[in-house]
């Protein structure tokens, strides 16, 4: 018993240091999750991309993980979506709000492009207000520049 | 607790004893567009008559002081301890301290109102400068002191005051990933702070309309719906959601009129400006290009808006007809403009601007020209105007460490930028909005 435990911890592990890398990967072999659940969407599609400084262009690493939502909302077709917008804090509050939801259209904009019917995404920006990762240095900047993608 | 209505404040009547049309000489009044200048010092001496003379003078000194163009001289090294509040000092012994004003007050009941008589008198030329008499109840006190404070800035500097007015602003708590924002209207000077909306959702951007009763800001929905602009009053708390619009509409700010409110509407990821008439509801485009246009805020006399846009590729500040139209930018300095506010007198417009690694708080003369920083830091944002058009407060955010959240704090700047200070809050604080004169 005790090496199985030993065994479920280290998975968790490997999950969660893979949810926190810089780059939205599949998580490969470990994971544990039910195919069509939401961890499995973020684990194994990853849910959010990554924009450059005041952009909202989807970037080829972005086109990657987007198009792997793409196929798995096609085969997993009981999810609405709502993709939320942010920014970095490196701008100014009214502004963000209007950049989050360019880059929330964006994502939906792109998605739709691959198929997805417009009428299951909802489009929401939380500009600079909801960081993600909270931190003040370009790493922190970088991963709160972004669109995820949240099922419901 | 109410605000306190139009009706509380009575009377503004004249003390006319003495000769009051003789100009006071350099050292009781002060010009404060001059590049440098000495704070005029002031003794203001307990008020007579009630316990709560004492409370009075103590808050008609931190206005001054606080102001930057006053030194409150410490009641501790006055000569003259026994002041009659309807005779004059005796000058020698407050020139002596260095004194160029003294406060004098009474306090007396008038029939379950209080009534305070004020006197401001020249140290120098040796004459009363100013003298007023108000009534209210004895629960605007605070009102009544501020009233004072600004009949005394107004006698030295030529300008109006700015200390009977209300700063709404954004409460800030709880952790940088989650934090919970609520609006919260306090004095001026931080005292009698109350919510105003609840906090279950991030609510932010709040704006006073001209006679303060109420408010617009943007709030969140509990559900995933996009954010947008309520009108709430301010007394009874009662909302009403601005326009149901199918995006997101948000930067809401009331023309000076108060008949229409300015604001950003969001469709298909591109933001326009759009006027809605406040009563009629109805809704006019005023920009349509594929930018991010918005930060609307009207001119003083409510010809104009100035507003933020990237249709040029980045951030600046952008002047148009309030109708729309005849749209010409402004800012050509270095960096992203953000944030423009017109000056109640119509002299200036202050932004926030963001240059490599640092915000600043600036004005510019309303053509452009004459661009001047007042205030920098890792980042400070959202100026907003005292009524006079002479002093400025926004936020200041410290950078997060260890994945807290920096402190933010609301701070008051003079245009000169020469003086500045923070205004106290129980907590974190964001988005100040100053209110006009609290209409008496």
């Amino acid at each position: 018993m005790r090496t199985i435990k030993a065994f479920v911890a280290m998975a968790m592990m490997l999950a969660i240091a893979a949810c926190s890398g810089q780059q939205e990967q599949a998580a490969g072999a470990t994971t544990t999750v039910t195919p069509g659940s939401v961890a499995d969407f973020r684990q194994n599609v990853g849910d959010r991309v990554f924009f450059d400084t005041d952009m909202s262009n989807i970037r080829e690493d972005g086109r990657q993980t987007l198009t792997r939502q793409a196929e798995w909302l096609k085969k997993y077709t009981n999810y609405q979506i709502t993709i939320a917008g942010h920014c970095d804090e490196r701008g100014t509050r009214e502004y963000n709000l209007a950049l989050g939801e360019r880059r929330a259209n964006a994502a939906k904009q792109f998605l739709v492009a691959q198929g997805i019917p417009a009428q299951r995404i909802q489009t929401i920006s939380y500009g600079k207000e909801r960081p993600d990762p909270v931190g003040s240095d370009e790493a922190a900047w970088a991963r709160n520049r972004r669109a995820v993608t949240e099922l419901q | 607790m109410m605000l306190p209505r139009r009706s509380t404040i009575l009377g503004g009547a004249a003390l006319a004893a003495g000769a009051a049309a003789v100009p006071a000489r350099a050292q009781l009044t002060i010009d404060m567009t001059r590049p440098t200048f000495e704070p005029v010092p002031i003794a203001i001496v307990d008020f007579a008559g009630d316990r709560v003379g004492a409370d009075i003078a103590n808050v008609v000194r931190n206005d001054l002081q606080n102001s930057g163009l006053f030194r409150s001289i410490p009641p501790g090294s006055f000569i003259q301890k026994d002041v009659n509040a309807s005779a004059p000092p005796q000058f020698p012994a407050w020139r002596q301290i260095g004194a160029a004003g003294v406060v004098v007050g009474q306090v007396s009941q008038a029939g379950g109102n209080i009534k305070v008589d004020f006197r401001l008198w020249d140290v120098v030329v040796g004459n009363q400068a100013a003298g007023l008499s108000f009534t209210s109840q004895p629960a605007n006190w605070r009102r009544l002191a501020h009233i004072i404070a600004d009949a005394i800035y107004k006698r030295v500097t030529g300008e109006e005051g700015y200390f009977d007015t209300r700063i709404a602003y954004v409460a800030e708590s709880g952790p940088g990933n989650a934090r919970v924002k609520r609006i919260a209207i306090m004095d001026q000077d931080g005292a009698n702070s109350r919510f105003i909306t609840d906090g279950r959702t991030i609510a932010i951007t709040p704006r006073f309309s001209p006679t303060l009763q109420e408010i617009v800001y943007m709030a969140y929905a509990e559900d995933r719906s996009p954010p947008r602009v309520y009108l709430q009053s301010v007394d009874s708390g009662r909302r009403e959601l601005l326009g149901n619009f199918p995006g997101m509409s948000f930067a809401p700010r009331f023309s000076p009129d108060g008949t229409k409110v300015v604001m950003s509407i969001s469709e298909n990821g591109q933001s326009d400006i759009y006027e809605m008439d406040v009563r009629g509801r109805a809704l006019r485009r005023l920009t349509n290009t594929p930018a991010i246009d918005t930060s609307p805020c009207y001119s003083n006399d409510g010809s104009q808006i100035v507003f933020n846009s990237d249709r040029g590729g980045s951030q600046q500040l952008y002047v148009m007809s309030a109708g729309g139209g005849g749209e010409r930018r402004i800012s050509f300095g270095e960096g992203r403009y953000a944030t423009p506010v017109w000056s109640p007198r119509g002299d200036w417009i202050a932004f926030t601007k963001i240059t490599a690694g640092a915000f600043g708080i600036g004005v510019m003369r309303p053509d452009g020209g004459g661009e001047r920083m007042l205030a920098s830091g890792f980042l400070v944002e959202g100026p907003t105007w005292a009524p006079n058009g002479r002093v400025l407060a926004f936020f200041r955010q410290q950078p997060s460490s260890a994945g807290r959240a920096g402190s933010v704090t609301l701070h008051q700047i003079d245009i000169t930028g020469r003086f500045e200070r923070q205004i106290p809050t129980a907590g974190d604080a964001s988005d100040p909005a100053w209110s006009p004169l609290i209409p008496q």
